[in-house]
């Protein structure tokens, strides 16, 4: 295999800024304990390592399997600092009102909580951040309390505490300390928003991720394209790529030091591996063919692409450090997708080989390949949900929409209802999908998200316009 | 676009002598001195001939019936008409053996990305492959997928979709 040219390696890139690398956040779990330990909320009456009996009536949960109940109040008030200090993300005691700001819109987002957030709540002092004023809690309607604080820790790095009480019950069930550099407070934030949310709900966390896509602008002709990257709440937005190619389909590598996507650049569609750190690239195979649609192993060792050769479409598997390609698919016809199951044992792809585009399973080895979709009309783009119980789709009935299936074929579920909304990405926790919705007419893409059971379908605020989104992995 | 009459000389032999030049054309004679473009005379007063270069994209375009074949949704098959225009492109291309092309192969909006990308290609091999049987050389052939990210149409309807679905034929120079 031939190395990769100084230019490939630059090729339509932007200069990288300072990808914080993973070590730079320092995460440390709860202090203590305070003698609680786990136990799960599901309707259960509870007796407490405490010894305080739950009164039956005030059971704090969120209601997540059939579709949601009304979102649950919860009092989210600025964040105090023990001391206010300057850094350089801020002073302390500014940053303890954002990061607030942040858990609130999180949850918000959600669709699961109705917070009373920073902007409309009173200050609270360091002493109640410990001992909360349960009465006035109570009196706002506020289900369950949000309390933390920021502090300038000596070594130039930040601790975001992050405490969740139930206001009935007077009792604390979650308590965490982040510690962060300034350049990641945000992390912390979404940090925090993660325990309250998974605590309350039962399901994995979600916000502390990124998005990576296609930012677009320009003439429907002649759309201007470029790789971006982005905090799943739209903040810390940066753009990688300079916009002289088309670019499409980005994914992320689980260890999310790089990112697969195809490329124009050079006139040469073909995919390549971008490493966020030394923001460089390398080609992924050297073909002189049509290679497209990367998606990357639950181990990261693999890529899954398609490569069109004389007209037909067929999906390999190489290692992500390059090599040799396998062949995974061996039928006429255009095959292409291909995206794993969470334990790596099987693929869910696309394939026409039955006349239209329809949902296929194999194993990772590319044997046993057995249809699954079976619904009126056309499937494409499957991804196979975090949790492995679901694939979600686009289906094509003249419209374009985005559904769910069981991974075996079945309980479909339509969830969106447009003209054009195309290629979904699960979240980290396989609760929430993100795509891309298309207008007639203008050809004008946005992000969209939508939660599994259809609701809270909401638009996700881009600089340009966007598309092909994909949800990167929860960050450690 | 006017110009104002002038005389070129081109010899077959230049055409002759293209030899294993790949990209650029014959090298013309130098305009006769006192010719001078844009002096304001607007109608030619004789046989018009102009300052196309034999083999190129140019004389390509104004010599073929057309550089674009359609294809009908998520078809990729030649149609009669697309025969008759990828025979005028070949007679063109047998003429100037040298010549590479580059066929674009495209589609309509009505498709997801990805799949749009393969059945580009395959429109562009199809087009490709008629003109192989047609006794053009494969190696002067090469393919590009754009899927729908260039339509040429900008509406959503279905006068513009069949425009989009399409293999377009580029010299390359």
């Amino acid at each position: 295999m031939s190395q990769p040219t100084v230019l490939d390696r630059h090729a339509g890139l932007v200069p990288a800024s300072t990808e914080p690398q993973a070590q730079d956040v320092r995460l440390r779990g709860p202090r203590h304990k305070a003698g609680v330990t786990k136990y799960v909320w599901r309707g259960l009456a509870l007796a407490f390592a405490f010894g305080v009996a739950l009164p039956a009536a005030a059971q704090v949960e969120v209601d997540v399997v059939g579709g949601i109940s009304a979102p649950m109040p919860i009092a989210i008030p600025p964040m105090p600092t023990p001391a206010a200090q300057g850094t350089p993300a801020g002073s302390t005691d500014a940053l303890g009102r954002q990061v607030a700001e942040v858990v609130t819109n999180d949850l918000r987002n959600s669709g699961l909580f109705k917070p009373l957030g920073p902007e409309q709540l009173r200050a609270v002092s360091m002493d109640q951040v410990t001992a909360p004023d349960f009465p006035y809690w109570g009196s706002t309607g506020a289900q369950a309390l949000v309390e933390g604080f920021v502090r300038a820790n000596g070594d130039g790095t930040l601790t975001v505490g992050c405490y969740l009480y139930d206001v009935f019950a007077k009792t604390e069930l979650a308590r965490q300390g982040f510690v962060v550099s300034p350049a990641d407070w945000r992390r912390g934030a979404h940090k925090c928003a993660d325990t309250v949310y998974t605590r309350l709900t039962g399901e994995g966390p979600y916000f502390d991720s990124r998005v990576i896509y296609v930012s677009e602008t320009g003439p429907k002709k002649k759309r201007i394209k470029r790789l971006a990257i982005m905090d799943q709440d739209g903040a810390n937005h940066r753009f990688l790529t300079n916009g002289q190619s088309i670019v499409l389909t980005p994914r992320f590598a689980p260890n999310q030091q790089q990112i697969v996507y195809m490329s124009y650049v050079n006139d040469k569609p073909t995919i390549y591996v971008y490493n966020l750190g030394s923001g460089t690239q390398r080609r992924l195979v050297t073909t002189n063919n049509l290679t497209f649609a990367p998606h990357v192993s639950p181990d990261g060792r693999w890529v899954l692409f398609s490569m069109a050769v004389a007209g037909n479409t067929d999906i390999y598997r190489v290692s992500i450090d390059g090599g040799q390609p396998q062949r995974l698919t061996n039928s006429p016809g255009i095959n292409t997708g291909g995206s794993y199951s969470p334990d790596g044992s099987k693929i869910v792809f696309e394939s026409d080989r039955s006349g239209t585009q329809q949902l296929y399973v194999m194993n990772a080895d590319g044997s046993n390949q057995q249809r699954i979709s079976f619904g009126g009309g056309r499937y494409a783009t499957p991804v196979w949900s975090p949790r492995g119980d679901l694939i979600a789709f686009t289906k094509i009935t003249g419209s374009f929409r985005i559904g769910v299936m069981s991974a075996s074929g079945g309980n479909e579920k339509i969830l969106t209802e447009a003209w054009g909304d195309e290629g979904p990405s699960w979240s980290p926790n396989g609760r929430v999908l993100v795509f891309f919705r298309t207008a007639q007419g203008s050809g004008k893409a946005d992000l969209w998200s939508v939660d599994l059971t259809g609701v809270n379908e909401r638009r996700i605020p881009t600089p340009l316009d966007g598309s092909d989104p994909s949800w990167g992995p929860l960050r450690p | 676009m006017a110009r104002t009459t002038t005389r070129l000389i081109v010899a077959a032999a230049l055409i002759a002598t293209a030899g294993c030049a790949k990209k650029t054309p014959p090298v013309l004679p130098p305009e006769p001195v006192g010719a001078q473009p844009g002096t304001g005379q607007t109608e030619p007063s004789g046989p018009v001939t102009d300052t196309v270069v034999p083999g190129s994209q140019q004389d390509f375009l104004r010599s073929v019936q057309s550089d674009t074949v359609h294809f009908a949704l998520d078809a990729y098959d030649i149609d009669p008409e697309a025969r008759t225009i990828l025979d005028s492109q070949s007679t063109w291309l047998q003429r100037y053996p040298n010549v590479r092309i580059t066929i674009e192969g495209h589609c309509d909006e009505r498709g997801t990305r990805e799949y749009n990308l393969a059945l580009g290609d395959r429109r562009a091999n199809a087009a490709k492959n008629y003109l192989v049987a047609r006794g053009i050389d494969a190696s002067r052939i090469s393919t590009i997928s754009y899927g729908k990210e260039r339509p040429v149409a900008m509406g959503s309807d279905e006068a513009s979709w069949a425009q989009n679905r399409r293999a377009v034929t580029v010299t390359l120079q």
